[in-house]
């Protein structure tokens, strides 16, 4: 077991362009750790994985695993396994096979072959299906074989990329659960990468946001949630996503349609970008502070609705999220204040960067 | 009776014309061949009655007068030529499909269209040259030279074929072996040719089908020594006139060997070709 380093590691495809598909990133995973890569399509995360397995060349910087540098080795020397979003099953081989593949090239014994192969496909629930060939098994069958060839060669670190991304939506929620219990028990270095933030946040000891190749924030997910680095990540992560508006700045703070928001941050800027979160905002009574929403949708979970519509003055949109056994109809004019006056984020209104701490 | 019964009936009876309408079609292709078979085991007398005779008393005679005839040593470079030819195809093609379809460089669609323009000359204009070839390389009626000639004619076709089908080979299945430590070699032999497996077939199949049948090259560059089953039959066409149970013997026996390559490759094609490598 080992962690992982990218140190300003980057991948430029070459052409006119000149792509910069990962930019200098500059990311340590300790050893044990489970880092989530997530990002938008385009961002850069399944490429920054392939680099570390060696799927992807490093044109600048380098990589390493544990001591070793790894920049230039090919996969096959890095210590490494990885889930792909298609599984990538042998469709040939048996399940078996499948787990055994591995092993027998490194040349194990076939008796060790055969205990490990026991001993993952126990882990997975497999045991039954070591003889089937791929196609005879559902999706999530294939997805655990897919798991399963990862596990039997005990690698340095596992790489995932979308792995959960075929899977149906209540088998995903169930194998999401799996996969991080696993980690846990085997403790080994996992790099996952997803697009969907309910696994980053659900999964992750850390989890790192890309953007156009350029590495975001890396942080726990609370941390992540709480105090987003940029107006990027705040709008990315949390769903349903942050309400964000970039207002005048007076000298009390700024303004939610008719509810005063007090803010301090240093005098010189003219505007400021407020976010405040779905679940911040809450339906208020008479007499408190509030602004006034003229409610245009209402999206009804069950235990929650959430609540569209745009400050009476006209403008911007502002999504509200309420107890789902009470939701305001269409067309009523509702008050809405803030939950707790601590929470909202604010950031500058041109480079985006957070300003309060 | 309800819409949904009358919409099943007739979509029942939709189908039932469909069948009927496929089985006449398939009768239609299928009866020169049958008629062949059955005349086959007709004597020649039987064979030339007027209306024709769907009852008689089969006989061997036929197939043993065409073997009278010489038709072993036909029969003999017929197989030598094909076998060959299939073999040499397939290991030339796969390699060169392998590298221009999953290790593609700069000048890959240039070779492709180089392959393909080599099959846009039609054969006849051809010939000639290829007979004067022949001669002075002393390969007239010889069965080299159309093992030389059907290997060139069936390469483009072939590499185009396993082309196609290495394409369909998932890259992240690939790349899963190389994570799993496979050195070019072994992901070649371990894990792209056997899901390829139905694509060598189906490209052998072809293969075998084009050097059994051909005739134009055949009939004008071997005569006696070398010459295949296609050439052996046209010997049939005599000044006395056809003998139609005799030729219908040979025909039979010149279509035997590649209905057994296609019935055993059939078994090959029909499993999918990455059926359950991903998704």
């Amino acid at each position: 077991m080992a962690g992982v380093v990218y140190a300003e590691a980057s991948r430029v495809y070459p052409g006119a362009h000149h792509v910069r598909a990962v930019d200098k990133l500059d990311l340590a995973v300790p050893d044990g750790e489970f880092l989530v890569l997530v990002g938008p399509s385009g961002s850069g995360k399944s490429t920054a994985l392939r680099m570390l397995a060696g799927l992807e060349d490093v044109d600048e910087g380098a990589i390493r695993i544990g001591e070793r540098e790894v920049t230039d080795l090919p996969p096959k020397d890095r210590d490494i396994a990885m889930v792909f979003q298609s599984y990538a099953l042998y469709p040939h081989m048996t399940v078996a096979d499948n787990m055994a593949f591995a092993l027998r090239l490194r040349g194990v014994s076939k008796e060790d072959v055969s205990a490990k192969v026991k001993e993952a496909a126990k882990l997975l629930e497999l045991t039954k299906y070591l003889d089937r060939k791929p196609k005879a098994l559902s999706g999530g069958q294939r997805q655990r074989v897919a798991m399963g060839r990862a596990i039997v060669r005990e690698p340095s670190v596992f790489l995932m990329d979308e792995p959960l991304s075929n899977l149906d939506a209540k088998l995903r929620v169930e194998t999401r659960a799996n996969i991080a219990q696993l980690q846990q028990r085997l403790g080994t270095t996992t790099i996952y990468v997803t697009h969907d933030q309910v696994e980053a946040m659900t999964m992750g000891d850390r989890v790192a946001v890309l953007r156009d190749g350029v590495l975001q924030q890396c942080a726990a997910p609370r941390e992540l949630y709480d105090r987003p680095a940029n107006v990027f990540v705040a709008g990315f992560i949390g769903s349903p996503a942050m309400n964000l508006s970039t207002r005048p700045l007076a000298e009390d703070g700024v303004r939610l349609g008719d509810l005063p928001v007090p803010v301090s941050v240093a005098a010189e800027l003219r505007e400021v970008t407020l976010g405040v979160r779905p679940e911040s905002l809450r339906l208020v009574g008479e007499g408190e502070p509030a602004f006034v929403l003229k409610v245009e949708l209402v999206e009804e979970l069950g235990a929650d609705a959430y609540v569209h519509g745009r400050l009476a003055e006209g403008g911007d949109r502002i999504m509200v999220r309420v107890d789902g056994r009470t939701p305001p109809r269409l067309g009523e004019s509702v008050r809405v204040g803030l939950r707790d006056a601590g929470e909202i984020h604010l950031f500058h209104p041109e480079n985006g960067l957070r300003l309060t701490d | 009776m309800t819409t949904v019964a009358i919409r099943r009936r007739r979509r029942r009876v939709g189908a039932i014309s469909l069948s009927t309408l496929t089985w006449v079609i398939a009768i239609l292709f299928v009866f020169p061949i049958i008629w062949m078979v059955l005349t086959s085991f007709k004597t020649e007398a039987d064979a030339y009655t007027d209306p024709p005779r769907l009852f008689f008393s089969p006989t061997l005679e036929q197939f043993s007068g065409v073997v009278d005839r010489g038709f072993l040593p036909y029969l003999a470079n017929s197989t030598f030529v094909t076998v060959l030819v299939t073999l040499v195809v397939l290991v030339l093609a796969i390699p060169a499909a392998y590298a221009l379809s999953l290790a593609p460089v700069k000048g890959t669609s240039n070779a492709l269209g180089f392959f393909l323009s080599t099959k846009m000359l039609p054969v006849v204009a051809a010939i000639i040259p290829l007979y004067v070839i022949s001669q002075n390389l002393k390969l007239l009626d010889n069965v080299w030279a159309l093992v030389i000639l059907y290997t060139s004619m069936n390469l483009p076709l072939a590499i185009w074929m396993m082309r196609s089908f290495f394409l369909e080979v998932p890259t992240e299945m690939i790349e899963a072996g190389r994570v799993d430590g496979a050195s070019l070699p072994t992901l070649l032999y371990k894990i792209i040719l056997p899901v390829v497996a139905p694509g060598i077939a189906a490209t052998a199949l072809i293969c075998v089908i084009f050097s059994w049948t051909e005739f134009f090259y055949a009939v004008n560059l071997t005569a006696a020594r070398a010459g295949t089953v296609p050439v052996f039959l046209v010997g049939f066409i005599t000044s006395e006139g056809l003998y139609w149970a005799q030729l219908s013997a040979a025909a039979l026996l010149a279509s035997l060997p590649v209905m057994i390559v296609g019935w055993i490759a059939q078994n090959h094609l029909v499993r999918g070709l990455s059926m359950g490598a991903v998704k």
